[in-house]
This record gives C-alpha cells, structure tokens and sequence, in this order.
C-alpha cells in the first residue's frame, strides 16, 4: 500500500508545486470545532494536515501552542479522542493525509503497540513525537513502518551532518526543518540562513523537506515555499482560530489558509 | 553483585533515563557530554571543584550522632549527614558549582536554572555571582508567592526570577519554560539542572557531584559509628540528595538504601508527591522514569508540605534501583513530617528542612524496631530557615508582620487585591 503523503507529494511533485501543511490542537479552542476545521482546511488548500495531540507539559511549544493545548485538556481531548476524530475525518476524505504532532508520555500511556494499531486503523498516516529523537525510536519507528505510517522527524539549525543522514536514514514521508532557534511560534526567520540549511538537508535525505516554527504569513510562507517542499503553518493559524467568533472557527480558519495557498501558488 | 557501571553510553538505566527530547537540544547535550567526557577525571578540573567545596561551601559537611534522640526511641542509633550547614544551606549548592565550573570551561557567560522552593534557584545564583555569570531563574508563579524570601534573596545574589504562568505554575511548568530558554538561547547559555532527572547526561553528572555527600560517608562513619550504617536514609522529590549519598554505597550489599518520597495527606487521597511508589512509568523533561499521571497519561499535579518533594517525576536510576531491588521507596505524610520538624528542633536543637524531615522521620519510625547497635545514617540534606513560614502557619501562629505587610495582608482579602498590593509596593 502507498502512504498518502508519498501519493500527495509525488503528485505535488508533478506539479511542481510547494505543500501546505497547516497545524491545529485538536479540541481547540472547542472539541466540536476540530472535526470541521479539518474539512475546511482540506477545501482550503492543505496538502496535509498536522493535527496536534494536547500534552499537559509541551516543552518544544511556544505560549500560543501551549494555551491552545492546555485549553483542549481542560475540555476533555485526549489521545483516544483524537483518533475517533481521524476515524471520523476518513468517513468524508479519504485523501488527505493526517499526520499526528505531539508528546510521547501519552502514546506510552496508552501502550505504543497499542496506539500504532489504533492509529492504522483510523487512518492515521505519519507520527511526530517531538520528544523521540532518532536514538530512542528505533523500535516505535520500526512499529510505525510495519502499519505503513510514516515516523517523522524534526531537524534543528544545530544538527551536525551525522545526525541529519541519520534521520535520513530512517525518517519516511517528509522531514521537518525546524527554522529556528527557538519554540513553535518564536520571532523572525532568516530566509537565507533557512534556504542554505534546507538545501544542505535536501542533498542528504531521500524525503521532502517542510519547513516550520515561525512561518506566520503569507510573505514568509512564499519565501519559504520557494526552497523548501513543503510550509508547515501552526501558531498563527490557532490564534486565528481561538480570535474567530466561536461558530465560526472552521470557516476563518479555511479562509485564512486559502490565502497562504494563493501566496505559495504565485 | 556485579559491578554497578550505570548509566550506559546512551544515558540508560536499564529501561529508564535516555534522551527524550527535541531535535532542537541534541546539539546542546552532545557537546555537554563531550566536555563531561573530557573533565570528568581531569585533574585540575577535579582540584578546582574540590577546592571550591573547601573554601566556599564548607566541607566536609560533618556526621553527627543524634544521641539524645537515639536514647529516647530505644534503637538503632541514628547519624545525620549534616548538608544543612552548606553554604547556601542544602546540598544543592555542590551540583551547582559542579555545572558552573563545566559552564566556565565551555565558555557559557550566561547559566539558567529551573527552581520549586527556591533552594536551587538560590544555590544557582551564589555561584553565578561568585563566577561573574549572568543568571535568570524560572520559578512557577505559585511557588513565587510561596516562597518570597527566597525570591527576594536570589535578586540580592542578582539573578533575574522570570514567573511562570503556564500549565500548573509549580516546579514542573519551571523546567519547561527553562527548556524552551535553553533551546532558544542554546549558543550562550548553559542550563544548570538542580536534580538526577532530565536528558542524559544530567542524571549522571548531578549524581557524579553530588555523589561527594556519600563518599564523605564512608570516610566518616568508621570514625564516628566504628562501621558502615545498616540502613542509609534520605528524602526522595528529584532524588539528588538521596543519589549522592546512595550511589557510593551502591556496592556495600549490606547497608540497605531508603528512599523516603512525600506521601502528602495520604497516599490513598491521591495528594501527594510519590511517583515511586505510586506512578508509572512513562516520559516527561527528557527521561523515562516513574511519573503522576492520568489514565490518558497527562502528567498530573503533586502535593507536598515539602516544595522541594512537589515533583511529578523523579530521577531515573532511582526508578531503576527501585525495580531491581537495590533501593527501597517508603512515603512520610505532610503531619508526621511536620511532628519530626518540631522534634528534631526540641531534641537535638536543629531545625531540618522540611525535605529532610521526610527522611529523619522514617528513620525514627524504624529505629524502634531495631536493636542498640544498629546503625541509621540520614541525609539532612538542608536546614529549615526556608520554612519558617509554612510551618507556622501550619502551627496556627501569626508571624511578626511588619505594617506594609499587613497592609498587603487585609488587601489581599479585598477585591482590588492586585492594585493596592501594586501601591504598597510602590
């Protein structure tokens, strides 16, 4: 079976076009919201969508992200509500690929075994723990690759070369460039600086490239659509939401992303 | 027993420990290792340290037979590690010297830690000062309202105290906030990690410093006690004073190790620090190790009388000598603690930390059962000053409060509670 992320990027490919990857919490800001956003997002313009599993301690997230997760576990989501939500979704698309972003002391909560199955069966395609680095993932990575799901892993400013043809080695889907020193959300990134590091990843990892943490707009996500395979956008599309009047979060949301879209399509 | 050579390259303790974190801090901790690798057994670096224990904490710290106690409960006769009369006043100001000197020679001018009572924050901030570094301290902001003096005393030492506002505002929201500092700050900065938990190699090397208070021990209690003490006793929040005086007495198979954890109101009410021995394992600030936490494995808030036991997690080879049978794990509830503050201040005319008093409590239970010529050697891992104020309180008293404080008092009582505090201020 192809993985629906290979499907979509190669398709991309073909086009010769640059991946959308918007990031919402799931559960915020309210637990009715998510399922629609989702389906407003794909309308929208999003190659994939990175759905992001609440965590009561996210260490990697800025203050938007950890407030929009602290808001959905005060309202209940969890891990297992997350995947009915992905069952949920599958119901009406069957295309776009859902990659699950979060903390690993939920998955080993739930039994990693456990969790993979589930996540395969709600059609589930790609997994990133922030906190398994390669050297602890061998064996989830192995887990995740037998159901067909992708592991995917992050890559920092500061990884040495070794490190980035390890994750070469096992990473599946696409890689994430995290653009700068810093948590998701933070301050202003150098273009340059983010176009010579992707392109020096590009050369060693068989995968797409996304690039994210700090892309906010429109103007950094064109500029950094134009060197890298795919713009992952979180922060400011969840405080869009969470600005949004309540029943209409799904509909701002879809309309802010369709503008990136027609940004990164110029 | 086979030799105990833990934690292994990857910073395991059997299942436990590791490097659970983002690819953000790999770099940062790679280089740590190396230049641990490199300064461990260095010479020089080794005689820096021990010269700075010397001269500026005060050590060794001395072992002293509670006698007067000992005779009252009819037992084993019961020895304190005396780390309350540190310098700073614990034992963590050893750790901290221990990093500051790594962060000296990596060319760090900027260190920041992570504090819950405020002890490491303090201890930080001596050092700081002392070696001309710059330093900001993450406190939870409900820990900054409990603990004030040493808020204020960490300012006179001039560090910068940043409050904490996100997720419980205690320890643990501390340590995140201290972990997105260091990954966004990661060239200048070095993150002085106060207990044995965090990504490897943290656990080893607060161990590694830390583990002076045990091997002092070994020197001293043939002199003090004529042999080596049947059972060593220390409070368990992190583990760092429990693993420095555990860990050199790892290969002695007949003194057994005992870790006292905060059983808060009751280990059956659910308030209460005792990851041991009622968590389970799972991943939190780049460690596996026993964790509170929920069914859906979120990590779930502490109790503690003790600020410095109010810790969801602890240090990973305390989980794993608990699963091999090297160590045991016992919970002391806020109030017996609170009886032995009270009686060891009347009997032996020491006032502990509440922390310590975890550990001397459950040395006094087992004492009793002993006979005479048993030996119980606790940690005390650090004086009380810092908690006059929750101890009276919990006494009923009223301490003396100057007028602006009852002032601040009456305004806190009163809906523009927030702006007449502002005013009293000024």
């Amino acid at each position: 079976m192809m993985n629906r992320i290979n499907t979509t990027f190669s398709a991309l490919k073909s086009n010769n076009k640059t991946a959308l990857i918007p990031f919402i919490t799931a559960g915020d800001p309210t637990l009715e919201s998510t399922l629609p956003t989702m389906h407003a997002l794909a309308k929208a313009g999003a190659d994939v969508i990175e759905l992001g599993v609440p965590f009561s301690d996210p260490m990697a997230d800025g203050p938007v992200i950890q407030r929009s997760s602290e808001r959905a576990l005060a309202k209940g989501m969890s891990l297992k509500k997350v995947l009915a939500l992905v069952a949920e979704f599958r119901k009406d698309n069957a295309i776009t690929p859902i990659v699950l972003m979060g903390y690993a002391n939920p998955i080993e909560a739930m039994g990693r075994q456990a969790f993979v199955t589930a996540a395969a069966d709600a059609g589930v395609d790609g997994v990133l723990v922030v906190d398994y680095p390669p050297e602890e993932a061998d064996d989830f990575s192995a887990m995740l690759i037998a159901r067909d799901l992708a592991p995917i892993f992050l890559l920092a400013p500061t990884s040495s070369t070794e490190r980035v043809q390890a994750v070469g080695r096992l990473a599946r889907g696409y890689v994430y460039y995290v653009s700068l020193r810093g948590v998701t959300g933070a301050g202003n990134l150098d273009v340059a600086d983010v176009a010579s590091k992707v392109a020096a990843i590009k050369a060693i990892v068989p995968v797409p490239v996304g690039v994210g943490f700090g892309i906010r707009d429109a103007a950094t996500a064109r500029a950094v659509g134009a060197v890298a395979d795919a713009v992952v956008i979180g922060s400011a599309l969840v405080q869009t939401m969470l600005d949004a009047p309540p029943t209409q979060v799904a509909e701002t949301g879809g309309a802010w992303l369709a503008k990136i879209r027609v940004a990164l399509d110029q | 027993m086979k030799p105990y050579d833990l934690p292994d390259a990857r910073g395991h303790f059997g299942q436990y420990g590791g490097t659970f974190v983002a690819e953000t801090l790999i770099q940062a901790l790679d280089d740590l290792k190396a230049q641990y690798a490199k300064y461990q057994h260095d010479p020089e670096f080794r005689r820096e340290f021990e010269n700075e224990l010397k001269h500026f904490v005060g050590r060794p710290s001395p072992v002293y037979h509670a006698k007067r106690w000992s005779d009252l409960l009819g037992g084993a006769q019961i020895y304190f590690k005396r780390e309350d009369l540190n310098h700073t006043g614990a034992h963590k100001i050893n750790n901290c010297i221990g990093q500051a000197l790594l962060a000296k020679r990596l060319g760090k001018p900027r260190v920041i830690a992570e504090t819950g009572a405020g002890q490491h924050g303090v201890a930080t901030a001596t050092i700081a000062a002392r070696y001309g570094l710059e330093c900001v301290v993450y406190m939870g902001s409900e820990d900054v309202k409990r603990q004030a003096q040493n808020v204020y005393r960490m300012k006179l030492l001039g560090a910068t105290v940043v409050p904490v506002e996100s997720g419980s505002k205690t320890l643990k929201d501390a340590l995140n906030e201290a972990l997105r500092d260091w990954v966004t700050n990661v060239d200048n900065t070095f993150y002085i990690i106060g207990t044995v938990a965090g990504p490897h190699p943290y656990p080893m090397l607060v161990r590694d410093f830390q583990a002076i208070i045990g091997q002092e021990c070994i020197a001293q209690m043939p002199e003090q006690a004529g042999r080596q003490p049947d059972a060593v006793i220390a409070c368990v929040g992190g583990g760092s004073n429990a693993m420095g005086i555990f860990y050199p007495y790892i290969p002695y198979e007949n003194t057994r190790l005992i870790g006292v954890e905060a059983a808060g109101e009751g280990l059956e009410t659910g308030k209460h620090s005792a990851s041991l021995t009622k968590g389970v394992p799972g991943v939190l600030h780049g460690n596996r190790t026993y964790l509170l936490q929920d069914e859906n494995g979120q990590i779930i808030e502490t109790h503690s009388v003790s600020a410095g036991l109010d810790y969801p997690g602890v240090g990973p080879e305390h989980a794993y000598l608990k699963d091999i049978g090297r160590a045991e794990y016992v919970g002391i509830t806020d109030d017996e603690a609170l009886k032995t503050f009270h009686d060891c201040c009347r009997i032996e005319g020491i006032i502990p930390a509440l922390e310590s008093a975890h550990a001397i409590s459950y040395a006094t239970k087992l004492a009793p059962t002993m006979s005479k010529d048993k030996v119980l050697l606790v940690n005390l891992s650090g004086r009380g000053d810092k908690d006059m104020h929750t101890v009276s309180m919990k006494s009923g008293l009223s301490f003396y409060c100057h007028p602006e404080c009852e002032l601040g008092r009456h305004a806190a009582a009163s809906p523009n509670a927030e702006q007449i505090i502002k005013l009293v201020k000024g």
